[in-house]
């Protein structure tokens, strides 16, 4: 298991050093510092080992933090503990930085005790740590016997996310589905690869322990349902261009509140979520994509010394809509000279430390397109490879889930509490966004 | 509050200071100075002097006092045991403190502190905290009894410690199960053999339930203690996969990489004709592409499995090509590891796509990626035929780039290709002459070098290309020089009349003017072969090569299943065993796949011989040249037959041969060993007595009873006598003779060990080379008594047949090594196949003719035995002691016809018809077998059997 781990600043010099295991010595600490932050070299990989030691680092902005270890350890579990301890710090002191760090040691000394154990790590959860790490010394002093049994029946019990009590006035929770669209298109306009890759992310300021369920329309469940008798969906094509009912996910991973076995089983997703923000399930799907933008580039070489560039971008989804922060990048060869821009709509610069035309609009409503035509000068060259013509690459920003994804429901039941899913004021927000958006010319 | 003041305190005489706060009245005061301290200590200065003062800082209410005074003397008590006794008492306390909270703070700190005095005072406490109420206390203790383990193994072990933790294992608490997983599985890894886990089905079901509910962490512990149970059949194997699927699911990486690893190494076990089988790789495929959106740290982590996943079973991701595709922003060591997996998926159907990813990838920044992408263009025309010529067009295109290192490294894998396809694209070689000059790297250089003197008659200044290396030969690398010496000779042999005078030239450079042994040996024979026949020179230096390999980087069968019982940890990252870079007794135990499902129980389907040794080892079978290699890296770990899970697999690092593999194996291990099972390890005892006189008398008594009328026939398998296997003079004065006997189903080596040296011998071992039916010794080579001058002792050795498998040339040869206390010794013998003639190997009559039709006639192989004058029962019996079955006999026009069967250990059958004529003393036999590379074996086990 883990043996040590150590907080550098950006010079190396140590901030935190923790050592759990009897076969690490303070020469570690010293050993990291010079064959991997004082490297000359840039980092060739998050896992280095001097001296049959193994040292597995992460960054953040300039804080280094590594974990030491001489053992076979499971070395996915390292990871993962580092970020988790990156959020945990976050959580409880903000950015990650020399400042907060050192004005914090005493704190992040006292959370590296509890939630690493001999190298093991134990609950990390910072909704049930901040019941007990507060640095307030303890409060009170004498805590009911209540009161601590309630804190570790919570530390160890089955949700160590959550603390019980929690009471809000208003019951209220936020829904995000935020994806993000990939996309390599031929000149023709025929799709090579498309993928989004998504995320639902949960804001739930809720009382008590309450049960949640989420329904999405997943093909899966909807096809099951639809044996059963068909279920009404209306609105079913309030956003986007499709009327598409369902959607194939190719795979999805849920944050621990999850009841994986049921999803397994039933493919239901049933949770007693966390208090405040986090990830409650990210996605994949690679069928039925809905392009926000279609780029039509029409590339003319005219003699040796110049081309003509025409794009036309087309926007593929309901007019009441509005995609924002377009930005089309159209690469220019090396050798260019100069450049003449027009487009009917926002601004067009050239960039010549960039090799690209970058072709910006604000707003663009659905079911619209734009064009943009350039002249480009060539300086002539002896090199007789032709240019390799790299795609030209989007980016925006539109409010509807490219992969048709849709939130049904999410129910909320607290059986203990005076509060029914009705009462509960609910959000649910769409943002798709480009991913690798390329076409090639 | 801004603590970041006490990491700026770099006065002198600060030590003082600190002293005269710590013993200060006010609280305040008194914490601030601790804050000070523990700065301090964290940066790296000594400050072991205030150990008094902290430690009277610790009878406090304030937790966090008291947490920092904690950390201080986990730091320092080592240093200061005497001191660190006046802690002991608060700690005893404070395990009865009434806020469970406290009592779980002293139980962990108290476990950090390494001092005997104070591990003594702990039994009690951790006694009762094991037993707390709060499942707070219990969890932390659980942990504890691994640091107390750690520190003293015994004191744990007759406190009886070990036995509580394992209740813990039902309790109630899903923590506190984790948590008693994780210690149990560290201690059992210094224990390799005591079966501490005790992984039982109910134990098994009690995992799988807490699995469900557990912290992240936790599932992570039991997914990886779950990982080395081995399941007993087929379906329980299946019920726990169906159970630990849900968890691919998890956002945590870290748990869907170790159920990944339940996943692959229990899926070994389940029939590939079996829907569920089909179901479970489709389903490996999506979590494995979704870890590649972690962050890239993790990312790397898992492309390094996924490397060894793809070798193992590339069926599961041949469609997911393109999410290996690199993205500009990936981090180098994320774009390297996917360049590297990429080329393993390579196929004919995706060629084109990743043909065109690696030129874009040739033109990118980072050296060291452009060179790898370069090399696998190279590696791409090498796997995928079909390719190779666009290959080579576009490492063309690169080597017109002229940017250095690019073309260098496309130099280095055309050479690869000429290997591949000779005198296919020799086309190109203009081309690259063009750049000969920029070429300074020994690697690109030694190619090109090669390249020219391959085709020496095909480039016409070949001669001036490569004097113009020679000038500078004494400051070449030893591999340009090596290379250079081998053109410039094949070149003489192919132009002598113009090169005479530069072949003289570079053989006095090699051989006068050097001091390197390679390189002078290699010019000597040369010149030797040249002066004194010229013709067998050109036999020896231009004979034809063979061609290299497809996947020169696989990684080796053995090493790859060990890496697989690794996924998810820093074995699977480094691609090395955990004993390559872990000290001590931990990970030094190989752990290795389940046995293949349906290999051992084979009785209704004959089909089965189709999966002999052309399927046991996965992908390549090693050639012949690396034997010696292999030899000298004999694995001398305990060898244990009866246990799979524990068996060792068959690499280690060389020296262990000589270190402290066969110490270990001599030592206590002997006695202790449980894999010697009963069944085993009784069976050679008994034997030595009986081996002088009458040969196997042991395994043919079930045989006389099946007889009934052979009786007065020599019954049970026939024994060759010994012969010598090993000279004394060749193995300084150690003479092995030996036979090899099946004796009631068990395999056994009769040796005769013969000291003809002067001093007494000891410490004898004994280890197999891989081999063609996996023979491997099932027990250590039992000579407990040391061998004096001039004495003999015979000894048995139980073999058994799950060795790792190589074919060997010729298919029966073994090669063994024997070590004493004096060297180790290599010698090779043969056995008679009917030493894998298994008991069992009588077909059904029916399943026999369907069988001998379904053979294609090719595989029939005929045989004639000659002076043979028995009649055909006689034979048949003398055939059934040796395990030849017979399943029908015919008599037709005074013929007999015996059709006889024989099923190897490996699961082959071989059929046979044998034909006698009264009256003509040879035997006609008709052998036909799947893998007919057996037959000729089979005919000489016929005669030796008939003979004898």
């Amino acid at each position: 298991m883990i043996g040590g781990l150590f907080i550098y600043n950006h010079k190396g010099e140590v901030l935190i050093s923790r050592v759990y295991r009897d076969d690490i010595g303070r020469n570690a600490v010293d050993a990291f510092r010079v064959n991997v932050i004082h490297a000359r070299q840039q980092v060739r990989s998050p896992v280095t080992n001097i001296a049959r030691t193994s040292f597995f680092h992460v960054k953040r902005s300039n804080i280094w933090l590594a974990a030491v270890t001489k053992q076979n350890v499971n070395a996915a579990m390292v990871f993962e503990f580092l970020y988790k301890m990156c959020d945990v710090m976050t959580a409880y002191f903000g950015k990650i930085s020399e400042e907060n760090i050192k004005n914090n040691f005493v704190l992040i000394y006292e959370l590296l005790d509890e939630i690493l154990d001999f190298g093991y790590p134990q609950n990390s959860e910072t909704g049930a740590l901040k019941t007990f790490i507060t640095q307030q010394g303890i409060k009170g002093q004498p805590q009911t016997k209540e009161e601590q049994s309630q804190i570790t029946s919570q530390v160890t019990g089955q949700i160590g996310w959550r603390r019980e009590g929690i009471k809000y006035r208003r019951n209220e929770l936020f829904l995000d589905v935020l994806e993000s669209v990939n996309l390599l298109m031929s000149p023709q306009g025929q799709v090579l690869s498309a993928h989004v890759s998504g995320r639902v992310v949960m804001k739930s300021y809720l009382s008590g322990m309450p049960e949640c369920k989420f329904g999405m329309n997943d093909k899966i469940v909807i096809d099951k349902q639809g044996k059963g008798g068909t279920t009404d969906e209306p609105g079913k094509s309030e956003l986007g261009g499709s009327g598409k009912q369902s959607i194939a996910i190719d795979d999805c991973t849920f944050h621990q509140c999850v009841r994986l076995s049921k999803f397994d089983s039933e493919r239901s997703i049933s949770f007693i979520p966390p208090d405040g923000e986090y990830e409650l399930m990210r996605y994949r799907t690679t069928k039925d994509i809905i392009l926000p933008f279609r780029v039509i580039p029409l590339v003319r070489e005219v003699g040796r010394t110049k081309l003509e560039v025409k794009v036309v971008i087309k926007s593929n989804f309901k007019p009441s809509l509005l995609a924002q922060k377009i930005e089309v990048r159209i690469p220019t060869p090396l050798n260019t000279s100069g450049v003449q821009v027009i487009c009917m709509k926002g601004k067009a610069k050239y960039k010549a430390s960039e090799n690209a035309i970058v072709w910006k609009i604000k707003r663009m409503a659905g079911m619209k397109e734009s064009q943009i035509s350039a002249e480009i000068e060539l300086l002539p060259t002896n090199d007789k490879k032709k240019w390799a013509r790299p795609p030209i690459s989007m980016n925006f920003e539109v409010p509807f889930a490219p992969s048709g994804l849709k939130v049904r429901y999410l129910k909320v039941f607290e059986s203990k509490l005076n509060y029914s899913d009705h009462d509960v004021i609910k959000w649910v927000r769409y943002i798709g966004r480009s991913g690798i958006y390329e076409t090639r010319c | 509050m801004t603590d970041s003041k006490y990491f700026t305190t770099t006065k002198k005489g600060e030590i003082f200071e600190l002293k005269a706060e710590l013993n200060s009245d006010k609280k305040e005061k008194k914490k601030e100075a601790v804050k000070k301290v523990i700065a301090s200590m964290t940066v790296g200065k000594d400050v072991s002097a205030l150990f008094p003062d902290v430690v009277n800082c610790m009878q406090t209410d304030n937790l966090e006092l008291k947490k920092l005074v904690y950390l201080y003397l986990m730091n320092y008590a080592k240093s200061q045991p005497d001191m660190a006794i006046m802690a002991v008492n608060t700690f005893v306390k404070d395990c009865e403190d009434l806020n469970p909270l406290i009592r779980a703070l002293a139980v962990r700190t108290m476990g950090c502190i390494r001092v005997d005095k104070i591990t003594e005072y702990l039994c009690e406490p951790l006694r009762k905290c094991l037993k707390d109420e709060d499942p707070y206390v219990r969890k932390t203790a659980a942990v504890c009894v691994a640091k107390l383990h750690d520190i003293n193994a015994q004191l744990v072990e007759d406190q009886g410690f070990l036995d509580t933790l394992k209740d813990l294992i039902s309790d109630s608490n899903p923590m506190v199960v984790a948590n008693a997983v994780a210690a149990l599985s560290e201690i059992a890894e210094s224990h390799p053999n005591s079966n501490l886990l005790d992984l039982n089905p109910q134990t098994i079901n009690k995992l799988l339930t807490a699995l469900n509910e557990c912290t992240e962490w936790g599932q992570i512990f039991i997914l990886d203690c779950l990982a080395s149970y081995l399941p007993r059949d087929d379906r329980e194997s299946q019920s726990i996969c169906e159970r630990v699927t849900p968890r691919l699911s998890h956002a945590n990486s870290a748990v869907v990489l170790s159920a990944v690893k339940v996943l692959m190494k229990f899926m070994e076990m389940l029939p590939k004709d079996l829907d569920y089988y089909g179901t479970l790789l489709k389903k490996l495929a999506p979590p494995l592409v979704t870890l590649l959106s972690a962050e890239p740290e993790l990312q790397y982590v898992a492309l390094r499995n996924i490397n060894l996943i793809v070798q193992k079973r590339p069926e599961i991701l041949k469609h997911e090509m393109k999410v290996f595709f690199v993205k500009y922003n990936d981090p180098i060591y994320v774009k390297l590891e996917k360049l590297d997996i990429m080329i393993r998926l390579a196929s004919q159907a995706n060629i084109a796509q990743v043909l065109a990813e690696l030129k874009e990838y040739a033109t990118e920044v980072d050296v060291d990626f452009v060179r790898k992408a370069v090399r696998a263009i190279g590696r791409c025309a090498i796997k995928v035929e079909q390719s190779a010529e666009r290959c080579v067009s576009t490492l063309l295109d690169l080597i017109q780039t002229k940017v250095n290192y690019v073309v260098q490294e496309a130099i280095v894998v055309i050479k690869d290709i000429f290997r591949k396809y000779p005198n296919k694209y020799e086309s190109v070689i203009a081309t690259l002459c063009e750049n000969l000059d920029s070429l300074d790297e020994p690697e690109a250089r030694a190619a090109m070098i090669w390249i020219v003197g391959e085709y020496a008659e095909r480039i016409d200044n070949a001669d001036e290309l490569l004097e113009s290396f020679l000038e500078g030969f004494h400051d070449e690398s030893t591999q340009v020089q090596l290379q250079l010496l081998t053109a410039i000779v094949k070149l003489f042999l192919k132009k002598p009349t113009e090169t005479q005078e530069l072949v003289q030239q570079v053989l006095s450079l090699a051989t006068q003017d050097s001091d390197n042994p390679d390189l002078r040996d290699r010019g000597y024979i040369y010149w030797r072969l040249l002066s004194t026949d010229p013709v067998a020179a050109k036999e020896v230096v231009l004979a034809e090569k063979p061609l290299i390999s497809e996947e020169t980087d696989l990684i080796e069968p053995t090493l790859l299943e060990e890496l697989i019982c690794h996924i998810g940890t820093l074995a699977s990252v480094y691609h090395k065993p955990p004993s390559a870079f872990v000290e001590g007794s931990r990970g030094v135990q190989h752990k290795r796949l389940p046995p293949r499902a349906g290999s051992g129980e084979s009785t209704e389907s004959p089909d089965v011989g189709q999966s002999g040794p052309s399927e046991a080892p996965p992908a390549v079978i090693p050639s012949q040249g690396d034997l010696l290699g292999d030899l000298l890296n004999l694995d001398l770990a305990p060898p244990t037959a009866t246990v799979p899970s524990v068996q060792p697999s068959m690499q280690m690092g060389a020296m262990d041969l000589l270190g402290g593999g066969l110490d270990s194996l001599l030592g206590g291990d002997i006695g202790g060993s449980p894999s010697m099972g009963a069944g085993l390890g009784a069976a050679p005892a008994a034997m030595p007595a009986s081996l002088g006189s009458a040969p196997a008398v042991g395994g043919g008594l079930g045989d006389l009873f099946d007889l009934g009328g052979g009786v007065g026939m020599p019954t049970g398998s026939y024994v060759a006598p010994k012969t010598v296997w090993l000279l004394a003079m060749k193995a300084k004065g150690l003479e092995i003779s030996g036979t090899f006997a099946r004796r009631g189903g068990i395999i056994q080596m009769d040796l005769s060990l013969t000291n003809k040296a002067m001093s007494v011998m000891t410490d004898f071992a004994i280890q197999f080379n891989r081999n063609s039916f996996g023979l491997a010794p099932a027990g250590p080579l039992q000579v407990l008594t040391p061998l004096s001058p001039n004495q003999t002792i015979d000894v048995s050795l139980p073999l058994s047949t799950s060795g790792p498998v190589m074919k060997m040339e010729p298919l029966n040869n073994l090669q063994v090594a024997v070590k004493n206390n004096i060297d180790v010794f290599y010698f090779s013998c043969q056995y008679p196949l009917s030493l894998l003639f298994v008991e069992d190997g009588k077909m059904d009559r029916q399943v026999f003719l369907a069988t001998w039709k379904d053979i294609p006639n090719d595989n029939e192989a005929q045989f004639q035995i000659k002076d043979i004058h028995l009649n055909s029962d006689v034979a048949s019996n003398k055939l059934q002691g040796s395990n030849i079955f017979t399943i029908a006999k015919r008599t037709v026009e005074g013929q007999d016809m015996l059709y006889q069967s024989v099923k190897l250990t490996n699961g082959i059958w071989v059929l046979a018809e044998m034909r006698i004529q009264t009256g003509n003393p040879n035997y006609t036999l008709s052998i036909k077998c799947r893998a007919p590379e057996v037959c000729p074996f089979v005919y000489q086990c016929y005669e030796l059997v008939l003979k004898n």
